[in-house]
């Protein structure tokens, strides 16, 4: 299944200065592997910086989510709170 | 996950209802042990050296002076901190915050720690040690922070975030911008537009207990600490890191906490008491004092933020741009472009751009404080749209209904929303009889709105039954606003018991899993998704006992109301067995009944609030009172009303303290002058009216009581709220906080000439 992330602006320097990324995955895990083969600066972000949003639910853990067709997908910094 | 936290429309007996906090009488009667009540025999006492110079090179430390003061056992230096953090910059601004290395970088950056046998020879060997320092430059104003001739804090800051990378170190560490649509074309199409700036000075969580804890490390590489933290988890995982333990053998122990609000997510001592621990070889015990705590624990950003809001005559915004400048210290945050996400979440808006810029400056460390960046946001934000709604000529609620984010909204920081809850808030505030209530004279009225994200986090829980029916539960989320009290309401829930036979207790970081630590609204909301699972799966274990009571299979056990019952009609008319009956045999039926849980609880349901508040000004001082203060707040499902509305309470306390007294005030020197509650002014119950409460409930989908968190958006909308009641009040825009009565009679001077 195809998606279409956004990146947050932070990380488009990382990824040729994409905004939009297109993607092959069934998962949030399967998209940030996809995402990290194809552009490896980003693997240092996704390792403890990101959460993804999906239909705009915020997941910042559980990566074995599934995407639902026509997603969409944002790849968000990962908050803190008080 | 293999947990279903999808929400599911069911009626409670337990959950909604308010039984006594379990908590309530330890602390009222002194029994309660915080960070500071705990000890071990032959412990020392650490004291902190600190800078007493905004910025500072540190050319040398000599101790031995000091060493020889008898009763002195260690001392320690950032040389006995080596830098393990192996690139990790966020792990590096946490050691050297924790000492200073080359340079110190605010007053009251630690420089070295005694630790002594008493209070006397430790704070006589400060005096002793020898630091020489080359003073530099320093800078703690956000806006001069960012001017071209500012000093500039660290050589290897070049700003992120802009193409092309400038060339040039500076204070702005950071650029992140935020929006969709044309807001350009959007102004064109706008009848009115109002730009403003404002400003917020810098505040301190506050939170009543310093920080405090015991260490110990023992010669064979096993460390425990007892301290009063919001995550300790967390700080296990920091000090590990960052004195080269592994993570296993330090067992670290959470006391109850005097609050926290944010400022008890980050380290700032421990891992000093922990070095100074090893080098003694001695448990070593540190508290802050209530000037340490000011001077170098995390208070929020200082602000500069620019806003500009395009409406048509009818109402509808056309456009919305924000730049937000926050300081974060010395080190670089996230601080801006938290509040250049949260700025517009309230609204459905065509074309917003929000820029957050985070500005590095010689100040303590920033650390978050309840929906961290999002009251100051809200406060700019929300009196724009105040002003704006009274130059259209519109009812301020009014204004904001029309312009509401719903279901479907493309948020302002990206993501498209779900069911939430502002519209349902602004409707409330509409019809309530707060909003149509007489004024007096020289009093004002105000309302804002608020947002925060509230998020979960890796939960780890166990259930166990005793031999006598009653339950335990033990959790790993500190229990900062009630937890124990809704985490025994919802096991009582699940396993059908009364509220009594439950105990709700923190567990150590050697007995449970990992648990992320209680912020972003998550104590609640995470760990009840364990607690239902936990308890689960021990209905599970007492179906499988019933079965065995029985001797029938399995699957004829059913579970309903607190008992397990013989389906059908081919076991005989059995009586159910309720959970006390099925403990007392647990021992021949298989040993120990308990249930684990262990999980990521994602989905965390945005949260809105909408504020109201009347304030009476005397035009003569410029004092203010506030008189009355209404917070209506979704909270998806409110487990245990009281705690929710005292969190109602408490987050508008506080904003409201943020928004009328507090800030930090800095010398020319970059020195704190009002490190203490008696200069730096948190409100009192003398000070404050009765706060209303009223909760709605709009269930969060994805968790299976529909709850959200709660602890946070009430600090969203005071400082706004009151801002827009004073300037309501007095008739001059009030756009710098806090409003203290200086800054209101200099407005009303200069609007009288």
């Amino acid at each position: 299944m195809m998606v279409d992330v956004t990146l947050w602006a932070g990380l488009r320097p990382l990824a040729d200065n994409q905004k939009v990324v297109r993607v092959e995955a069934r998962t949030i895990r399967e998209l940030l592997r996809e995402l990290e083969d194809r552009y490896p600066g980003l693997a240092e972000p996704i390792k403890g910086q990101v959460a993804v949003a999906v239909n705009g639910v915020i997941y910042r853990n559980d990566w074995s989510q599934e995407l639902p067709e026509d997603a969409e997908v944002l790849l968000m910094r990962r908050l803190a709170g008080g | 996950m293999s947990f279903d936290a999808t929400y599911q429309n069911k009626s409670f007996n337990s959950v909604g209802t308010r039984p006594l906090r379990p908590d309530g009488v330890d602390k009222v009667t002194g029994r309660a042990r915080y960070g500071a009540d705990f000890n071990m025999p032959g412990q020392l006492v650490a004291r902190v050296l600190r800078s007493p110079h905004a910025h500072a090179r540190i050319k040398n430390i000599d101790t031995s002076r000091a060493e020889a003061v008898k009763g002195v056992k260690a001392i320690v230096t950032a040389a006995d901190l080596p830098d393990l953090t192996d690139g990790d910059a966020g792990l590096f601004a946490i050691l050297d915050n924790c000492m200073a290395r080359e340079k110190a970088m605010y007053d009251g950056h630690a420089v070295a720690a005694v630790a002594a046998i008493d209070q006397k020879a430790a704070k006589a060997a400060l005096n002793l040690i020898d630091v020489d320092y080359e003073v530099l430059p320093h800078v703690v104003d956000v806006d001069a922070a960012t001017l071209p001739d500012a000093p500039v804090l660290n050589e290897k800051i070049f700003t992120q975030g802009v193409e092309p990378t400038p060339t040039m170190p500076s204070n702005v560490a950071n650029r992140a911008e935020f929006g969709h649509g044309d807001v350009d074309a959007g102004f064109e199409q706008a009848d009115l537009i109002v730009e403003r700036s404002y400003k917020t000075e810098q505040t301190h969580q506050g939170y009543i207990e310093p920080h405090a804890c015991v260490a110990n490390c023992n010669p064979d590489g096993t460390a425990e600490l007892w301290v009063c933290t919001q995550g300790h988890f967390v700080y296990r995982q920091n000090c590990a890191d960052l004195l080269g333990l592994e993570a296993s053998k330090l067992r670290v122990t959470s006391s109850e906490i005097g609050g926290g609000f944010g400022g008890k997510t980050h380290v700032w001592a421990e891992p000093v008491a922990l070095a100074l621990s090893r080098k003694a070889n001695r448990p070593v015990k540190l508290v802050m004092s209530r000037e340490e705590v000011f001077r170098a624990s995390g208070p929020t950003s200082a602000t500069s933020i620019d806003v500009k809001i395009g409406a048509k005559k009818d109402g509808t915004i056309t456009a919305a741009e924000a730049t937000l400048r926050y300081t974060s210290g010395p080190y670089a945050g996230m601080w801006a472009e938290l509040g250049a996400m949260t700025s517009f979440a309230c609204y459905d808006l065509e074309s917003v751009k929000t820029v957050g810029l985070e500005v590095v400056v010689n100040r303590p460390k920033v650390a978050a404080y309840r929906a961290p960046s999002a009251p100051m946001a809200a406060f700019a934000v929300e009196s724009a749209i105040d002003e704006l709604a009274h130059k259209i000529g519109m009812d301020a609620v009014d204004f904001r209904i029309k312009n509401a984010a719903s279901e479907g909204t493309k948020s302002s920081y990206g993501p498209v929303y779900g069911p939430i809850g502002i519209g349902p808030t602004l409707e409330a505030a509409k019809t309530h009889p707060h909003m149509s209530a007489p004024l007096g004279e020289n009093q004002g009225r105000g309302m804002a709105c608020g947002f925060w994200f509230n998020f979960g986090g890796q939960t780890c829980t166990d259930l166990n039954i005793s031999a006598d029916g009653t339950v335990t539960i033990a959790v790993g989320t500190v229990d900062v606003g009630g937890s124990r009290a809704s985490l025994s309401l919802i096991a009582a829930e699940e396993l059908g018991i009364s509220y009594d036979d439950i105990k709700a207790v923190i567990a150590d970081t050697s007995t449970l899993g990992y648990n992320d630590m209680t912020d972003g609204s998550r104590g609640t909301f995470s760990t009840s998704m364990a607690t239902i699972s936990a308890a689960r799966n021990a209905i599970e274990v007492m179906r499988q006992r019933a079965a065995l009571m029985w001797d029938i299979p399995l699957e004829d056990v059913y579970w309903e109301e607190g008992h397990a019952h013989a389906a059908g009609t081919k076991h005989g008319n059995r009586a159910p067995l309720s959970v006390k009956d099925i403990a007392a045999e647990a021992g021949n039926t298989g040993g120990p009944i308990a249930g684990h849980s262990e999980l990521v609880a994602d989905g965390a349901g945005v949260s809105f609030a909408t504020h109201i508040c009347d304030i009476e000004v005397d035009p003569e001082t410029g004092s203010s009172r506030v008189v009355r203060y209404t917070v209506i707040q979704d909270a998806g499902k409110a487990v245990h009303p009281s705690y929710v509305e005292g969190q109602y309470q408490g987050g508008a306390a506080q904003g409201i303290g943020w928004a009328l007294n507090e800030e930090y005030i800095y010398g020319e020197d970059g020195r704190l002058q009002n490190p203490g509650f008696l200069d730096y002014r948190i409100p009192v119950c003398s000070d404050l009216p009765m706060i209303d409460t009223q909760i709605l409930e709009i269930p969060n989908p994805n968790h299976p009581y529909g709850v959200r968190g709660v602890g946070e958006t009430s600090i969203v909308p005071p400082l706004a709220a009151i801002a827009n009641a004073v300037s309501n009040a007095v008739g001059v825009r009030m756009a710098h906080i806090p409003l203290s009565p200086p800054r209101i009679l200099a407005a009303l001077n200069e609007a009288n000439g």
